[in-house]
């Protein structure tokens, strides 16, 4: 048999048929869905269909989820119950706003041990990929994909082609996956990975927690991927093991056996191959309106007549749209506000990172602190994070999307600053007329402290990291 | 939803790289039921000021029934809201010519009947800068991959598989249930062969 990769492996193990065409037929091992998925569900109504497999089928409330009490208005209220009322009926486990379980889709999958190593997991939502963080088949899928899931528990899909970004070398202290992310995205472009599925590799990935592997995926899509994967190994089978609907026994020791045989085999063939040097990673920092517009916050704004001539455009309607001139430090740019939260870096060891840098110190701006879950708010205030973020002047706030993607009334206003350790930078992401700068957790708690972007690094002497 | 094969309409050019999910259709929109229509949500915050006054300048605004969009790289990355092809759609979009698209917006749009071309880069630098600000005339057609804007006739790139549905209008459900068996047989060997994939009874309760 011809070497495979994982992404060989996870495909033949779900592929039902193969049409003449190449589309496949995979099945699908757990369908995620929260308050966007009412056109699907919708759809499937005007069908008169019923939802194939609920017991593979997993509610959340995340998008709309209020941080601050109850929903403030009547449409946030109705998206919610919508969702709820739509799990009931078709008899699908909803983890809605009282229930502990409750957090981000991408956080509370692998916190519930719904998220294993080998499964296809789709959700309609982009940031689906962060799941591959596990070793498993994991995308984001679009509303009428979504009600075919419901509909069938499988998906249509052709398989893309392999890609594999191998990290070597370590990262330097106070650089984490978020950099890691924002680096290959910055360098290929913000399709620079379309048609592609991304395996990571090397030693820096290796040396990653499962929250930063997490956070690594997470971003693929920002590069245009739709699949972000790391193979399983030891570390993944301990985060996974004694979760609440992770297997036990006889099917834990089968489960750690099949997952033990996806890694890619030592000579299986990637379409791409791309190497990067972890140790040359710097903090980065976004400047402008994509994610691929990203640099190390020791660089300054580009000039657009510098850039590319294709790229000049861009470059200058960028600029504009963030109140920056061309040649002026990243480290200057004063900020008026911060956000902490997202499924992007809103788990436990984020919330560290930026506690580590914020312990005994005060921010000069505003700032709000979403959780990503209930659990890791549960986690973080036994640790007494929380005390450390309000005594340095932030909010401690609920779990949910928030001001990530701005539907549940958490905003920036209009031609505001924030750094923010979100996943999109788009112009009016966090509000109409809003200025994102995406950043790791510890650098957003230094723009914090200081007002302004600025490296960590210094300011983590004598603190650990976390 | 009906296939088609040949379009002919208005072409008109959105001078920008990178229009992504967001700004074809900002989050704050999205909990309006499709039933009351997302075409005034399209691009809504470069269509229209603060105040909620059409920018004239704005193509969309300027050429007001254009139904074929030539854009630049990257269209239609970010989210996978299927809203925002929505809003095209229901605005009157059929076609969108381009030389990248985001890939989940890509199979969104097929499933709603929206072809997004790929163009080469080179083709779209000289359609954009011909095409006159009213516009100009479009004629596509999807079964030989060609198209015509104003009085160029250009060539573009889809999916076979994106084009055979495209065409034939297919519903993927109904699609499926044809292999309702093949299904069947795989969930009992699947659950026979790895048990451990379905979730364990323990945490699995709905809540009160
Ligand atoms: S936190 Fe942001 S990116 Fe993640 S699922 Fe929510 S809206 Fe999407």
């Amino acid at each position: 048999m011809t070497a495979q990769t994982l992404l060989d492996k996870l495909w033949m193990s779900h592929e039902i048929i193969r049409r003449d065409d190449g589309a496949s037929l995979l099945w699908v091992d757990r369908h995620l869905v929260h308050e966007g998925s009412h056109h699907a569900f919708a759809k499937l109504e005007a069908r008169g269909a019923r939802v194939a497999e609920p017991g593979l089928t997993f509610g959340v409330v995340d998008h709309y989820a209020p941080t601050r009490g109850r929903p403030g208005r009547p449409e946030i209220a109705r998206m919610i119950a919508t969702l709820e009322h739509n799990a009931a009926a078709h008899g699908i486990t909803c983890f809605g706003l009282d229930d502990p379980r409750q957090g981000i889709v991408h956080v509370i999958g692998p916190e519930q041990g719904l998220t294993l190593p080998g499964l296809l997991i789709n959700c309609g939502d982009s940031h689906t990929s962060t799941h591959g963080a596990f070793g498993a088949l994991a995308f984001g899928i679009g509303a009428t994909e979504v009600a075919h899931v419901l509909a069938t528990q499988t998906i249509w899909q052709k398989k893309p082609a392999a890609m594999r970004i191998r990290f070597t070398g370590r990262l330097g202290p106070g650089v984490g996956a978020k950099d890691m992310a924002l680096c290959w995205i910055a360098k290929l472009g913000a399709d620079g990975a379309r048609g592609h599925a991304i395996e990571y590799t090397g030693e820096a990935v290796r040396a990653l927690s499962m929250e930063g592997r997490m956070t690594l995926c997470n971003l693929s899509i920002e590069g245009g991927a739709r699949f972000g994967m790391i193979a399983p190994d030891a570390a993944t089978f301990a985060h996974v093991k004694g979760r609440p609907f992770a297997p036990e026994g006889n099917a834990w020791d089968d489960a750690v056996a099949t997952w033990s045989t996806l890694p890619s085999d030592p000579d299986a063939a990637f379409a791409r191959e791309i190497t990067l040097d972890a140790s040359d990673i710097a903090p980065i920092v976004t400047w402008g309106t994509s994610p691929e517009d990203a640099l190390p916050v020791t660089a300054t704004v580009p000039d657009p007549d510098r850039a590319p001539a294709k790229q000049a455009d861009r470059v200058r309607a960028a600029l504009d749209y963030m109140g920056l001139s061309a040649g002026q430090p990243l480290s200057e740019i004063a900020v008026d506000q911060v956000f902490i939260g997202s499924c992007t870096n809103a788990r436990i060891e984020d919330l560290r990172a930026a506690a580590a840098v914020l312990a005994g110190r005060r921010a000069r701006v505003p700032g709000l602190v979403s959780p990503g879950s209930q659990q890791v708010k549960a986690q973080a205030e036994a640790e007494g994070l929380d005390r450390i973020f309000m005594e340095a002047g932030l909010e401690w706030v609920g779990a949910g999307c928030s001001m990530c993607v701005a539907m549940n009334g958490d905003t920036v206003p209009p031609g505001k600053r924030c750094a923010s350790t979100t996943n999109r930078n788009f112009r009016g992401r966090q509000g109409r007329g809003a200025r994102t700068h995406l950043m790791s957790p510890a650098m957003v708690a230094a723009a914090a402290i200081t007002g302004h972007l600025t490296d960590v690094r210094p300011m983590l002497a004598g603190r650990s990291a976390a | 939803m009906s296939g088609w094969t040949r379009h002919e309409g208005k072409a008109v050019a959105l001078d920008r790289e990178s229009i992504d999910t967001d700004q074809l259709i900002p989050a704050r929109f999205m909990s309006t039921p499709r039933s009351e229509g997302y075409g005034p949500f399209l691009l809504h915050d470069l269509r229209f000021d603060a105040e909620g006054t059409p920018v004239e300048t704005f193509p969309l605004n300027r050429v007001s029934e254009s139904s074929v969009l030539i854009t630049r790289r990257n269209f239609g990355s970010g989210s996978s809201r299927e809203a925002a092809v929505y809003a095209l759609v229901d605005f009157g979009i059929r076609a969108v010519l381009a030389p990248s698209f985001g890939d989940i917006f890509a199979s969104n749009a097929v499933n709603n009947g929206l072809l997004p071309a790929q163009v080469d880069a080179g083709v779209v630098d000289a359609l954009i800068a011909d095409l006159p600000e009213t516009g100009a005339s479009a004629r596509i057609d999807l079964a030989d991959g060609t198209a015509r804007i104003g009085d160029r006739s250009i060539t573009f790139e889809i999916d076979p598989i994106w084009r055979k549905k495209l065409i034939n209008g297919w519903d993927d459900i109904d699609l499926t249930h044809r292999h309702a068996d093949a299904i069947a047989a795989d969930r009992v060997n699947r659950a026979r062969r790895s048990p451990w994939a379905f979730p364990s009874g323990e945490g699995h309760q709905t809540t009160a």
